[in-house]
């Protein structure tokens, strides 16, 4: 990123989308609406201090909303450019609202709330699209109970708990666990504020609340509504207290998942949803479940799987790796269901088609290795580009010019091409390049000149 | 930290030193007073000018590192502040705007290695703060100014190979306009494809795609092909290489080239001793290939065997396009006699993306079986039958068959070592050449100038082989186009009169860049392929080697004022 960031004959242009796209190979005409971030790209230096001060909190879609961050943001820490940008939907200042405490806050005068999207007009030879991908949405699978289970998360949710950077500092917290920290959490600052006012009538009238309480029941305070006051408060705390005592008792037993579960083809190989290989799915599992046994050495794993399908460079020995060093156990089997066991833990019901039988099996999390899927906005983009999608609905290819779409000058990689994994898409992506250097060449000179004459 | 060093060497002319410390708004002065550091270094030998910016990095802060130099005739800049891996180049770029050397701007991290790391350490961060400050101006004493490299490049290229890969990078660069040089062993180009018969998923012809992809090549003007013909020996480097060509005739050709592509592609194996491998009635996949194409395979019962010789202990990989070569290959069976019988016992079906996938399922509606084995229990191959243990059923079953088909994986061929040396570029334990980083730099070696793509990687099919043939090419264009090579100043240097040729520096040095004269008796570095790493400086016994920007008194000065 940092290497696209500072090469000289690169415009980045994050946070902006194409709008029209004319003309034709070796001259396109591209509209792109740079949409406004409300901060100055050239003031800002991604200092932060504006994240600091905003008050208001959202879900951090980077975390997979397994964490919060603010209207003001940067996506994730190392993202190019360092530019921050405030969140129009959530921004109080952008919503009516009195706030401006970035403006304040930002001593490089950054801020500008007048700041209004731009519409820029490119003149290219050649057009790459490397729009990548979506990950398959598993609630629409009714028999892993995904958000029904608070224990079933997605690979790229699984991915973020492993993360140093992400919500638990790279432990394996369980989000059922999570949830309960949370209520605590919330519990806890309520408590605080009955506390002051329970401390506030005990000042003025120089007595414990428990002493008061004690003679109030026993109807010993009168009518005075002061006192009927302090008796309601403290009901109200008790009502708090209670509650929470008995969730930090079962927070005192928490601790994080050791015993990990993979599922894999979840919406992939499934003819309700996508029929074809996601390609790089086992490996991610496999390498998570290494990740998480390196991070915590009594983690267990198990993958569950028709076939593993470790088809690149060193994958296969990585997989052997995993299984020999891991504690990683490779099922044969397609799950037939997950269902809630004790203490929230996720039960996963599989046919051992070694013992011939069903099993069941507990664990602490289940990982569910979700499809590669053609983008939510491909359909869109192949309108304005005019190229033809798949069956599947990634953006159709040549198999002769496995690189090229179905319009000259338009060329295809990474995801957006079919599913594949990194080696596979920065390959194809130098392919792409050479692609498009290629119309450049070819519609800029003569047929056959040469750029460059040998030496 | 104030124990005296005995004889401090003096730096050779009147030092002016700018130091700047940087806020980096609350990131720094959150957690350390800057404004004490900035005082402690205005107190600091030679230092004639301190500033604190809010931001060095703004184009205020940049303006006023400008304004400085040019006011107070500083000699050397440094700058306390963030990462060097992402503002040294901003930085020396602005000094050497006003017409100071680049290499006379230091940088000290004060930010990610002090201020981050001691949040709550207010006095001490400061301190440590003031430490790195001294360091950085300590060592700031004794940088020289230095000239980047520059050296020409060679424009015409070479592409080793020509296969589906070879062929494909060699049309794309020269659709790019480089002249290309093609060379292949084979009399004919094509390599391995030319063996096949049809290609999945389209299943057209591989001859057709193979005569497509010639043809386009051979319409470009600036394309020189040798066939039956060999690498004999290749000297330089990137940029400038030296290679010698043995022709089909016998005789020595040489070509100057500026970059290399490795396509040289990969061979099956060979089944010999593995389940009664006889080339007539148990053969391989590639040998059903060609009597699929030359219409000869007339059986009715087959059984195909996946990972024969593959995923082994000798063979730990996955050889990638064997499963989908047999499904093809099943189907095609299936079309050309519906009633035969097609069995697959496989241990994991790899039939990984979109259209392979579908290819599995439309070969099991067609009534191809599928059955799954495990490694510790591989099928017997006997006179008449297939045996194997069914595991869903847990049964041991046989099956009849006319011909038993066994997919070998691709190996590297036997001449890989011997390319390899030829080149100095590795190859993995299972004789693939390897690529600079796995992930990252998947069609480069670690040597500059030279790149690698197709099933010399690693098996890859046609479609893949053509798609990194076309980004190899696309990698070695984007050096190429350039009109020289610049790189930095910062390398190994090796005193001459000093050197005694004991060689010690030849063995650390990771890219080759050291060789010894036996003339001069003394060791030498090529500029171009020094990387700056400074093995070779901390080898030597005579210290004769010195890196550039990092020789000894400039560390040591540094160390000193620890």
């Amino acid at each position: 990123m940092l290497d696209v960031g500072r090469h000289p004959n690169i415009s980045l242009m994050a946070y902006s989308e194409v709008e029209q796209v004319t003309g034709e190979a070796g001259d396109y005409t591209v509209t792109v609406r740079r949409k406004t971030r409300y901060v100055e790209e050239d003031k800002c230096t991604g200092c932060g201090a504006c994240t600091e001060k905003c008050p208001t909190v959202v879900p951090d879609a980077f975390n997979e909303g397994q964490s919060y961050r603010r209207a003001i943001y940067s996506y994730f820490a190392q993202g190019i450019p360092s530019t921050h940008t405030i969140d129009p939907d959530y921004c109080r200042q952008l919503n009516g609202k009195k706030c401006g405490i970035c403006q304040k806050t930002c001593q490089a005068d950054a801020i500008n709330f007048d700041k209004k999207d731009q519409l820029l007009e490119l003149n290219v030879g050649a057009i790459v699209v490397a729009t990548g991908y979506d990950v398959f949405d598993p609630s629409q699978i009714p028999e892993y109970r995904y958000r029904d289970l608070p224990n079933v998360v997605t690979a790229i949710e699984f991915e973020r708990l492993l993360s140093a950077s992400g919500p638990t500092g790279g432990h394996l917290d369980r989000p059922s666990d999570r949830r309960i920290e949370a209520e605590i959490a919330e519990l806890e600052k309520k408590a605080k504020r009955s506390q002051k006012a329970l401390d506030k009538f005990e000042k003025t009238h120089a007595q414990s609340t428990a002493e008061f309480y004690e003679a109030y029941q026993k109807g010993q305070v009168g009518d005075d509504p002061e006192l009927q006051k302090w008796a309601a408060k403290y009901e109200d705390h008790l009502n708090i207290s209670g509650p929470l005592e008995k969730l930090r008792q079962k927070a005192a037993g928490f601790s994080t998942a050791k015993r990990l579960a993979f599922i894999q083809c979840v919406g992939s190989r499934d003819f309700r949803f996508y029929p074809y290989c996601s390609g790089y799915c086992c490996m991610h599992s496999i390498k998570e479940a290494i990740i998480a046994h390196e991070h915590e050495p009594a983690t267990t794993s198990t993958i569950f799987g028709m076939d593993i399908r470790a088809v690149g460079k060193g994958f296969e020995e990585y997989k052997i790796r995993g299984g020999n060093h891991s504690n990683m156990r490779y099922q044969r089997s397609r799950v037939a269901e997950i269902t809630r066991g004790p203490d929230d833990n996720p039960v996963i019901v599989y046919e051992d088609t070694r013992e011939q039988k069903v099993k069941s099996e507990e664990f602490d999390l289940v990982i569910l290795a979700t499809a590669c899927v053609p983008a939510e906005s491909s359909g869109h983009l192949a309108e304005l580009l005019a190229i033809e999608r798949d069956d599947f609905g990634f953006f159709k290819t040549d198999p002769v010019q496995p690189l090229d779409s179905t319009r000259e000058g338009i060329f295809i990689c990474g995801c957006a091409h079919s599913p594949m994994d990194i080696p596979e898409s920065v390959a194809q992506a130098s392919s792409a390049a050479a692609r498009a250097v290629q119309v450049i060449t070819s519609k800029t000179a003569p047929s056959g000149a040469k750029l460059r004459k040998a030496s | 930290m104030s124990t005296k060093p005995k004889a401090t060497p003096q730096p050779p002319e009147e030092l002016r030193i700018g130091v700047f410390i940087c806020n980096c708004g609350s990131n720094i002065a959150g957690h350390l007073d800057c404004k004490a550091v900035t005082e402690y270094a205005a107190e600091l030998p030679d230092v004639v000018f301190t500033k604190e910016n809010l931001y060095t990095c703004s184009e205020a802060g940049i303006a006023e590192i400008k304004k400085a130099i040019t006011e107070n005739n500083l000699n050397r800049v440094l700058v306390a502040s963030c990462s060097p891996r992402t503002h040294q180049p901003l930085f020396a770029s602005s000094c050497a705007e006003v017409g100071l050397n680049p290499y006379l701007f230091e940088m000290v991290n004060i930010r990610d290695q002090c201020s981050w790391v001691h949040m709550q350490e207010w006095d001490r961060a400061t301190a440590k703060a003031k430490d790195l400050v001294r360091m950085g101006v300590a060592k700031a004493s004794f940088l020289e100014p230095q000239q980047d490299i520059e050296s020409s490049l060679n424009h015409r290229t070479m592409v080793i190979g020509g296969g589906v890969a070879g062929l494909s990078a060699a049309e794309s660069m020269a659709g790019m306009g480089l002249e290309v040089v093609l060379v292949e062993r084979e009399e004919a180009l094509g390599g391995l494809a030319r063996r096949l018969n049809r290609l999945a998923p389209e299943n057209d012809p591989a001859a057709e795609r193979i005569a497509t992809l010639i043809g386009e090549l051979e319409a470009q003007p600036n394309v020189t092909v040798y066939t039956g013909a060999e690498i004999s020996s290749m000297d330089g480097y990137i940029g400038n290489f030296d290679a010698n060509i043995r022709t089909r005739e016998g005789a020595a050709v040489q070509e100057k080239i500026g970059g290399i592509v490795v396509a040289t592609g990969a061979v099956p194996l060979n089944p010999s001793g593995l389940y009664g491998y006889d080339g007539q009635k148990v053969i391989t996949q590639l040998e059903l290939e060609e009597r699929l194409r030359d219409d000869t395979c007339q059986a009715k019962r087959v059984v195909m065997i996946q990972c024969v010789g593959a995923r082994s202990e000798e063979r730990p990989y996955c050889s990638r396009i064997c499963c989908m070569t047999a499904v093809k290959n099943a189907v095609l069976i299936k079309q050309h006699d519906p009633e035969a019988e097609v069995h697959v016992l496989y241990r994991d079906m790899q039939m990984y993306g979109p259209q392979r996938e579908r290819m599995l399922e439309d070969a099991r509606g067609q009534g191809i079986r599928f059955d799954v084995y495990n490694a510790d229990q591989p099928p017997q191959v006997q006179p008449e039958t297939v045996e194997y243990y069914q595991a869903i059923m847990g049964e041991t079953r046989r099956i009849p068959y006319d011909l038993v088909v066994l997919s070998t994986p691709l190996v590297a061929r036997d001449d890989v070592v011997a390319l390899s040396q030829l080149l100095r570029v590795p190859i993995d334990q299972n004789g693939f050449f390897l690529e600079a980083h796995a992930k990252l730099r998947p069609l480069d070696f670690a040597t500059d100038g030279i790149f690698v793509c197709g099933s010399a990687r690693y098996p890859a099919t046609v479609a893949e082989a053509r798609s990194q043939g076309i980004g190899a090419a696309a990698r070695l264009a984007s050096l190429l186009f350039k009109d020289k090579l610049v790189t930095s100043a910062l390398i190994a240097e090796i005193n001459p009169d000093t050197c005694v040729g004991c060689m010690g520096c030849l063995d650390v040095c990771p890219f080759g860049a050291i060789s010894y004269d036996p003339q001069k008796r003394i060791c030498e570095v090529n500029q171009i392929l020094c990387k700056g790493c400074g093995n070779c400086a901390s080898t030597c016994p005579s210290q004769s080697a010195r890196l550039k920007g990092f020789k000894p008194q400039q560390l040591l000065a540094q160390v000193r004022a620890a």
